[in-house]
């Protein structure tokens, strides 16, 4: 993957009244990259991706755009383009016309934007679409069709806005292996802005965490879920137990009383953190196989496994396991080193504010 | 017919009668009376008698006049709801409110107080005295009927527009802003066809009253401008000739009725437009 910087945010701060939405982000995109910016509404990512498009002036800070300031270029201006989160199509025009429209308006030859129309239709599977009315076609068209009208135009990077917030389930799905093919088939870069981790996870190279307005994590989607820095993304991120412990020594934690082996160092003796444990990585074993010893209070079947709740220790931790015990069963809580991650406690009160936990 | 098809038309029932009663009737009245003559004969007397200079004169000056008050109606009207489209929702209802608040007035006395401002020593030219310029004869001549109109009928015309513009999705304008579009582009290849179903609604609503009014024209026009509204009144109250009267009406029925056809053609049902 090139490693050049294609787009760099430096220090933009916005805020609406007294109310801050961005204070101080600094992040920069590379060249064909699938970015997301993930968190829940009112974290800022929807207002991040605003400004790029130049839909909004940052109070402070700069955009650069492929080594230029384009911090005050109007939206008509960018090399970028936005799928917006419901559609935008132009509904007094055909599919077709929606597709040329940037086109036209550059003034592109006729043949050129015929091709191009096709050339579209084709890549979102919509062939045959192009005299049809937008309202005619279906919520998952109608968002293919928006991409279609955007990419023609060749940005070099393509902004998403929650493009699948409005399809339901299994369209969704659909639409993020199509998302995937379509950026690998078009070689730019995606930036997309969604709250489903689920559709983080699936389609981006580089995860961006938001919360109120402040970046909590960026990495793969493996090392967000694996190694999260942060309760709150331990908690936004997939299903986990979020629990306060105290470092013992390199490589040794001491949860709810009990110690545990784990593969964390250099966090210093005795030092008060936070660890996260994935309900999936927590093994129930015969009661004096385990670590800590507990019962089984709650079993839900979900299908793929089951999730059980197990008092142990005083604290009530959510397994899934494929393996069934019944409600009432003594079971031992085993836990391998390297399924415990340990993350520093929060340590100024900005950072407080944000996590979701005790 | 089961009960709630018979609910259906109780709940109906007072509506259908106003309907029969009064619209119903009285169109077929009209058209009984204008396609006869005062012994009970057929006769499209009536309905060519528009073909006299002097009705048709009338009916010309109608058609501009109304046709002059809806084009300034709607050079007034557009930019103004452009700029409601775009202040805050506490603002804008207030001026929309400020806008409608006239109408709580009657409308007689709404366009005898034009009388008072454009007459020879009226309000305007008192004022243009003092700022020292040439005082303005616009009483009693078309000029003063177009204000009228623009006045009255300018809400109407507003109202529409406004309500199409502000259904308009942001995310649609910066579409075509992000797809390269600059603003007045954006404008006039997204805002104003997206927003032509409100402008004929408006047209419809400033153009038919504006060509049957008598009011204005008796007001303003100081009896000597005659519209087709005029004649058409006169020759019901001053020379009790209801066939003639009932022709000419009929003749204006169909400007009426082709100014609805082309509505119904852009509106296709798209609604809100209407008020």
């Amino acid at each position: 993957m090139n490693q050049d910087k294609l787009i760099d945010l430096v220090n933009i701060t916005k805020s609406y009244g007294d109310n801050i939405i961005l204070d101080d982000l600094n992040l920069y995109i590379r060249e064909n990259e699938f970015i997301t910016l993930l968190g829940p509404s009112g974290c800022g990512k929807t207002t991040t991706l605003r400004i790029l498009g130049g839909f909004e002036n940052p109070d402070k800070g700069k955009v650069i755009f492929d080594g230029k300031d384009i911090t005050n270029l109007p939206p008509n201006k960018r090399a970028l383009n936005t799928v917006f989160q419901k559609y935008a199509l132009f509904s007094h025009m055909t599919i077709a016309e929606n597709i040329a429209f940037g086109l036209k308006i550059k003034k592109k030859p006729k043949s050129y934007i015929d091709d191009k129309i096709k050339y579209a239709l084709k890549l979102v599977n919509l062939e045959g679409y192009g005299n049809r009315s937008p309202e005619s076609l279906s919520g998952g068209q109608q968002q293919r069709i928006a991409i279609a009208r955007a990419i023609v135009n060749e940005p070099k990077v393509l902004l998403l806005d929650e493009p699948l917030g409005a399809l339901d389930l299994k369209l969704r799905q659909d639409m993020q292996y199509e998302l995937i093919r379509l950026k690998n088939e078009l070689g730019i870069t995606f930036i997309y802005v969604t709250h489903d981790q689920e559709e983080a996870l699936t389609m981006s190279d580089t995860i961006v965490v938001m919360n109120q307005g402040y970046i909590q994590q960026i990495g793969t989607p493996e090392k967000i879920y694996n190694e999260p820095e942060n309760s709150f993304v331990a908690d936004f991120i997939g299903e986990s137990n979020i629990l306060s412990a105290i470092m013992i020594k390199d490589k040794l934690v001491e949860i709810l009383g009990a110690r545990f082996a784990c593969v964390d160092t250099g966090f210093g003796t005795n030092q008060p953190v936070d660890v996260v444990i994935r309900p999936e990585d927590i093994d129930l074993v015969k009661p004096e196989e385990g670590t800590i010893e507990g019962v089984v209070t709650g079993l839900i079947f979900k299908g793929v496994h089951y999730e059980m709740d197990v008092m142990a220790n005083g604290h009530e931790w959510l397994v899934h396991s494929t393996d069934m015990f019944a409600v009432g069963t003594k079971v031992g809580i085993h836990i391998d080193p390297f399924d415990i991650q340990i993350m520093h406690k929060p340590e100024s009160e900005d950072e407080e504010a944000v996590s979701f936990n005790e | 017919m089961n009960k709630t098809f018979f609910k259906k038309y109780f709940i109906s029932g007072p509506y259908l009668f106003w309907m029969i009663a009064f619209t119903i009737i009285p169109i077929c009245l009209v058209i009984y009376y204008g396609l006869t003559d005062k012994s009970g004969t057929f006769t499209l007397q009536n309905i060519m008698s528009i073909t006299t200079p002097e009705h048709f004169k009338a009916l010309w000056l109608s058609l501009l006049l109304s046709l002059a008050s809806t084009v300034i109606c709607l050079l007034l009207a557009y930019p103004l709801a452009m700029i409601l489209k775009g202040l805050s929702v506490n603002k804008n209802s207030f001026i929309v409110f400020i806008f409608i608040l006239p109408m709580w007035m009657n409308f007689l006395l709404r366009t005898l107080a034009w009388q008072t401002i454009l007459e020879k020593n009226g309000v305007l030219n008192t004022l243009l005295e003092i700022l020292h310029l040439p005082s303005l004869n616009i009483i009693n001549t078309p000029y003063a009927i177009i204000f009228g109109m623009v006045y009255n009928f300018l809400p109407f015309m507003v109202l529409p527009i406004y309500n199409v513009l502000i259904k308009i999705d942001d995310n649609v304008i910066h579409a075509a802003k992000d797809l390269g579009a600059n603003s007045v582009q954006t404008f006039f290849k997204i805002i104003f066809p997206l927003s032509i179903p409100g402008v004929i609604s408006g047209i419809t609503m400033v153009f038919i009253p504006s060509l049957t009014t008598f009011v204005i024209s008796n007001l303003l026009g100081g009896g000597k401008i005659y519209l087709i509204g005029n004649i058409i009144e006169q020759e019901f109250t001053t020379a009790y000739n209801w066939h003639l009267g009932s022709g000419l009406s009929m003749v204006l029925m169909v400007f009426i009725l082709l100014n609805m056809i082309l509505t119904f053609k852009f509106d296709k049902g798209e609604g809100g437009a209407v008020l």
